[in-house]
């Protein structure tokens, strides 16, 4: 690692404060980020750790009904707490592993929008809110490809409010080595329709399968995948898995998160 | 005789207790005074030449004390092998110099061409992104088919890619061609035996200290054999005389063959403590590990097995293309000759063998022994193609095993690969197999598999292999650079304690808590109040360390040979003390007695009288009781068995489960049966490994796309079973005093072909056409086999 | 350098330590507790799982700084107070859960975690427990086995010696 000084702010307004000095970097859980400070791929003069900061850190329900998750919580937090979106809980239990649960956090997960990431299709199939020091980003604004968000510099995601739908599951294949999602589909179904959003395919990251999702808000079962078709072109093509082989894996996920979705 | 840890018990281990307390000591724990940190500067392209190193900018950082490059070791000598392997046509392998540090090119992504000392580890890495280096990258020769086609070289110097091209056994060519022309029935297969990375859990580290008032030198390392290592660095490398190099392996947390070797770390870091006065420490990243560290198997084999029409074995004849990486390691030329020629009849009384193995250099990391060294692969071709011949010839591949078995009564038999088998019993260990795996159960079990939307499969082995390797008479005639023999020094301490010092080395064997029982058993005292001592050249007789499941075999027989002698002279001593013949004497539950008379001396009087030797018939035996032993072998051992798994698949997914495996293996006889089954456990996790998640993979550029955890699949816990191990009722080795096989590589060995004969029965049993499939079955090859 | 302090072991710590360094590094390095392992650089092994706050947490992937104020236990703090085995690491000892014995404090680091938030884990949860823990030697069974019987269930079915 380069050398960097650290900051522990414990408010979200010295946290941002801390983040307007160029080349300062925001820590989460740091389940990312810290390996890669180890190869040396980053090169921050300062981190500013969110974990310190207790008005992030929490699950609570919003007066809309909404599950609200502080931007520091980690994932196995929101496992256990966010009982009222037993779909999102069951995403967070199935992060990483128990040691990588205890640290990373939502916030974290986001900010990064690693491709095969867990978290960034609960909040694009929840429609979430992405709240920020700043602003609110719905969800469908907020990815914007592999490693790329909508956050400015600096910007630090302080909460994100998950609308609770009337069922869902989030179903994950794994890459066998890294155990992040080789093709991760999370269903929604809402009073007003379905969302679907598949992680670990695409070359654009995170993204909601429209298809699925008409011929599921028609009729939500797994049978009303069967005449879609996935093309693996833009598909992420590795050691792990061809484009192919994930396009047709985005389907039986998409069909097996319907089958279980509760 | 206290049976509870003697010979057979499942004595619970005693090392157990300083690595569940956090006080292991591993070469990383040890922190000497004033040391400074050693970071490598290593190749980022695959093939390339140096042009130039300026080390001015990396010499002004802060906290830096030198810097290496490999102008600094061109006056030492290089790393050598430690096989001659001679080509068919009589020409000696080509063996290009393996320097400390590259010079004039860089021949694989990882290879180090300067190192940094400085006070830190992390000022020490910050300069070696200081150093200004021109390396003129050429285009890197990976595939092996290609390196043998004349691609780019990987050395110059030699003017081929191809290291040796070896023919086994050369005399038996003919015969086995004529025989599979003339078979009616001829099975061919070509298949890859995956590249793998040891991984070892603990990273290699080495630290060096000198002492300029004496010239002495310490290197405290990460090694399976510490005597093996002093000997290479002195008479090959560096030219420190043996008698100013002291090499200690402490606690060593894993090797799997990957710490056999000596690696040019180890002499950087020696120079370097010499030059600056200071020990020198160096620890790998586990990146390190994957770019460095020496590799395992990688054979690209067509194998071709002629039976007749009953299914009758009359040939097996293989091609192998092996690849042995950038520059040979110490063990990589007999790795895919000797270890996996050798073994290619099997455990059957097939009359034609021969093996034709090319061994070629390719710019990737060196390859060498890993769990099962060669062996694997030969086990791996052989019962791949008897499966499939099984299929073809319409037989249950288990009663084609069973035609074709070496029976019971054929022992000693002259395998048709050059081996003699001492011992074993084939059909012993299929029958146990067939209970354990309640082979009668399986269809319904299929079926109820099949309700749920899966295919099952069942696959069975048989596997021999050969361990000990041994005597160095033979080995010497064969190519070896080394002798294969074990040592062991007994000493009886003045109280009637005991240190035993070994030449092998545990580091997660066990041999702290199994010798002793050895031991005990023999001198019938107790088992913890006799200490192993391992791992330092400085206490240790010269033994050659362990791997290929040799250190009970072959170390654990110079135990016994070496508690002979202090028998043979405590009885001498006890006959002085009791006024009797020795010829007389006694030894039983720790008491030396005159036979027929109630007159006895207990084995701790007969120690204290041996060091404090007063009315002492010292003209006729010196004092002491101290004996040392050398033992080599006659024989390689044997051991063998028989496995099986079931697997489901998901043909949605391509998704391979591991539902149940047994494994019946003969060991032989065993001296602690816990951890024997941990060692087949063990094996068997990296067999399956190979066989459904592992691969190493390089890009055609050199990259290596799997250097981390993060691509490179190690099996979790989740991904494996509960096994079911039997190793009771073994048929002894007849040429080692224990009558002991060797447990440590079996698992590995036996594992693969079992998971993938049983994937293909799955495959098939749903109707999909697939024959075979290369390791490792990942969920995304088993679907994309599946999609035709 | 910044100031750290924190309870290691029930031992009130403190020390220098760069924003880089790691707790791995500050336990292994500024307090010489050299159980707590390294064995890879991305987060995965799991050899060197401590506990902070009582949570199992990987001490190679937080900053020593962010452990300030906390409460950190190692493997060396794991014994019994008569220096005897705790259950979890009696158990390891007596179903052979262990080999070369470097992935060991963090299995067991784990392992306590586990039985802290299920005190009667199924073979399946210990499995998917260790998930975020690798070991090389022992291929996990007597791993699991272990862990069953130090929750107190009778593992005397599950085939071994």
């Amino acid at each position: 690692m380069y050398e960097f000084e650290m900051t522990r702010p414990t408010t979200i307004a010295d946290a941002a404060k801390a983040l307007g000095d160029e080349d300062a970097q925001a820590l989460g859980g740091g389940q990312t980020l810290i390996p890669t400070l180890k190869q040396r791929l980053a090169m921050p003069s300062a981190l500013v750790s969110l974990g310190a900061i207790p008005e992030m850190k929490g699950v609570c329900m919003s007066d809309a009904g909404e599950v609200c998750v502080g931007g520091a919580t980690p994932h196995a937090v929101v496992a256990a707490e966010a009982t009222a979106y037993p779909g999102l809980a069951g995403l967070a239990a199935h992060i990483g592993d128990p040691a990588v649960r205890n640290r990373g956090t939502v916030g974290g997960s986001l900010a990064n929008n690693d491709p095969s990431a867990c978290y960034p299709a609960a909040a694009l199939a929840s429609g979430a809110t992405i709240v920020t020091n700043t602003r609110e980003i719905a969800a469908d604004d907020y990815f914007q490809g592999m490693f790329s968000t909508a956050l400015e510099d600096g910007e630090i995601i302080t909460e994100v409010r998950f609308p609770v739908p009337e069922v869902s599951h989030y179903e994950k294949f794994v890459q066998p080595a890294s155990r992040f999602a080789l093709v991760g589909v999370m269903v929604a179904k809402f009073a007003d329709g379905v969302r679907v959003a598949v992680t670990g395919a695409s070359e654009d990251g995170v993204y909601r399968w429209t298809e699925a999702e008409a011929a599921l808000s028609a009729s939500f079962s797994a049978d009303a995948l069967a005449d879609l078709a996935v093309s693996g072109d833009g598909m992420i093509s590795d050691l792990h898995g061809s484009g192919d082989y994930r396009a047709h894996l985005v389907k039986v996920m998409t069909g097996r998160a319907v089958a279980k979705a509760a | 005789m206290p049976k509870d840890n003697g010979i057979g018990a499942a004595t619970t281990r005693r090392e157990d207790i300083r690595f569940l307390t956090g006080e292991g000591q591993y070469t990383d724990d040890i922190n000497l005074t004033g040391q400074a940190h050693a970071v490598f500067a290593r190749s980022d392209v695959a093939n390339g030449v140096i042009k130039s190193i300026d080390t001015t900018a990396a010499m002004d950082m802060p906290g830096v004390l030198a810097v290496f490059t490999g102008e600094d070791f061109t006056e030492v000598g290089g790393n050598p092998a430690g096989w001659l392997i001679n080509s068919r046509d009589g020409e000696p392998m080509k063996e290009p110099k393996r320097p400390v540090l590259a010079h004039g090119k860089v021949r694989h992504v990882g290879d180090a061409y300067a190192a940094v000392i400085a006070e830190t580890k992390q000022q020490a890495r910050d300069a070696v992104e200081a150093l200004e280096v021109e390396i003129e990258e050429l285009p890197a020769v990976i595939d092996m088919a290609s390196a043998i086609g004349g691609g780019e070289l990987v050395h110059d110097e030699i003017e081929t890619n191809v290291c040796f091209d070896w023919g086994w056994i050369e005399d038996n060519r003919a015969a086995t061609d004529e025989a599979i022309k003339n078979a009616p029935h001829v099975t061919t297969l070509e298949l890859v035996n995956n590249r793998l990375v040891p991984n070892a859990m603990e990273p290699r580290a080495s630290t060096a200290d000198y002492n300029p008032g004496t010239d002495e030198y310490t290197l405290y390392t990460t090694s399976q054999n510490p005597h093996l290592t002093r000997l290479l660095i002195s008479a090959f490398v560096l030219g420190i005389p043996e008698n100013k190099l002291r090499v200690v392996a402490p606690d060593v947390g894993g090797g799997f063959g990957s710490k056999i070797y000596h690696y040019g770390e180890e002499a950087l870091v020696l120079a370097a403590a010499k030059k600056l006065k200071r020990p020198v420490k160096w620890t790998a990243s586990r990146t390190e590990a994957f770019l460095t560290d020496a590799h395992g198997r990688d054979h690209v084999t067509k194998i071709e097995l002629a039976c007749e029409k009953d299914g009758t074995f009359i040939a097996f004849r293989t091609e192998t293309m092996a690849n042995v990486g950038a520059y040979l390691s110490n063990f990589s030329t007999a790795t895919p000759t000797f270890l996996h020629g050798t073994l290619m009849a099997g455990n059957y009384t097939v009359p034609n063998v021969y093996v034709n193995v090319k061994a070629v250099f390719t710019n990737t990391a060196p390859v060498d022994a890993y769990r099962g060294a060669g062996r694997p692969e030969a086990t791996y071709s052989i019962e791949r193609v008897i499966d499939m011949a099984a299929r073809e010839l319409g037989m249950d591949p288990i009663e084609l095993r069973r035609k074709n078995f070496i029976k019971p009564d054929q022992y000693p038999f002259a395998s048709a690969a050059g081996l003699e088998y001492d011992s074993g019993n084939y059909d012993a260990q299929m029958d146990k197999l067939e209970a354990m795996i309640d082979r009668d159960g399986f269809a319904a079990r299929r079926a109820e598999s099949e309700k749920n939307g899966k295919l099952r499969g069942l696959g069975v082995n048989a596997y021999i292999e050969a361990c000990g390797i041994a005597p160095s008479n033979l080995v010497g005639v064969l190519g070896s650079r080394v002798g294969l023999y074990d040592a062991a020094t007994v000493r009886v301490n003045a109280t009637g304690n005991l240190s035993v010092m070994v030449g092998a080395h545990s580091h997660g064997q066990g041999h702290e808590t199994a010798f002793p029982q050895v031991v005990a058993d023999m001198l019938g005292i107790e088992a913890e109040s006799i200490d192993i001592v391992h791992g330092d050249t400085a206490k240790i007789p010269f033994g050659m360390g362990t791997y290929g499941s040799r250190s009970l075999a072959v170390c654990g027989s110079a135990v016994v040979r070496a508690t002979e002698k202090i028998i043979a002279k405590a009885k001498k001593i006890a006959a002085h003390m009791l006024e009797a013949s020795d010829g007389d004497i006694e030894l039983k539950d720790g008491q030396f007695s005159v036979a027929g008379t109630d007159k006895s001396v207990s084995f701790g009087e007969v120690a204290l009288k041996a060091y404090i030797p007063h009315q002492f018939p010292i003209e006729d035996i010196e004092p002491g009781l101290e004996e040392t032993a050398f033992y080599d072998p006659a024989n390689f051992t044997y051991p063998s068995g028989a496995y099986a798994c079931e697997v489901e698949v998901d043909p949605q997914t391509g998704k391979v489960t591991v539902d149940r495996f047994a494994a019946a293996d003969d060991f032989g006889n065993i001296i602690n049966p816990m951890i024997v089954t941990g060692q087949v456990h063990g094996g068997l996790a990296q067999g399956i490994g190979q066989a459904l998640v592992e691969n190493t993979t390089y890009d055609e550029n050199g990259q290596l796309l799997s250097a981390s955890y993060m691509d490179y699949c190690m099996p979790r816990a989740d991904d494996l079973p509960f096994y079911q191990v039997d190793h009771s009722d073994g048929t002894p080795c007849t040429h080692n005093p224990l009558g002991v096989k060797g447990c440590g590589e079996a698992g590995a060995i036996g594992s693969p072909p079992t998971i993938i004969n049983a994937v293909v029965d799955a495959l098939q049993s749903g109707g999909h056409d697939v024959a075979h499939v290369d390791m490792p079955l990942t969920p995304s090859r088993v679907w994309t086999a599946m999609q035709g | 350098m910044a100031q750290v302090s924190m309870t290691v072991n029930g031992k009130t710590v403190s020390g220098e330590v760069e924003g880089r360094t790691l707790l791995a590094e500050f336990l292994r390095e500024g307090l010489n507790l050299t159980g707590t392992h390294i064995g890879c650089d991305t987060s995965q092994c799991g050899a060197c799982v401590v506990h902070v706050n009582g949570e199992a947490v990987k001490s190679c992937t937080m900053f020593a700084m962010e452990a300030d104020g906390a409460d950190v236990g190692t493997i060396e703090g794991q014994a019994n107070a008569d220096g005897s085995l705790n259950v979890i690491q009696q158990a390891f000892q007596d179903h052979h859960g262990l080999q070369c014995g470097f992935c060991t404090p963090g299995m067991v680091m784990s392992a306590a975690a586990l039985l802290k938030e299920n005190p009667k884990p199924s073979e399946a949860e210990v499995r998917t427990y260790l998930e975020g823990n690798i070991c090389r030697c022992t291929g996990y069974h007597n791993i699991v086995k272990a862990i069953m019987a130090a929750s107190g269930q009778d593992v005397s079915a599950i085939a071994a010696e």
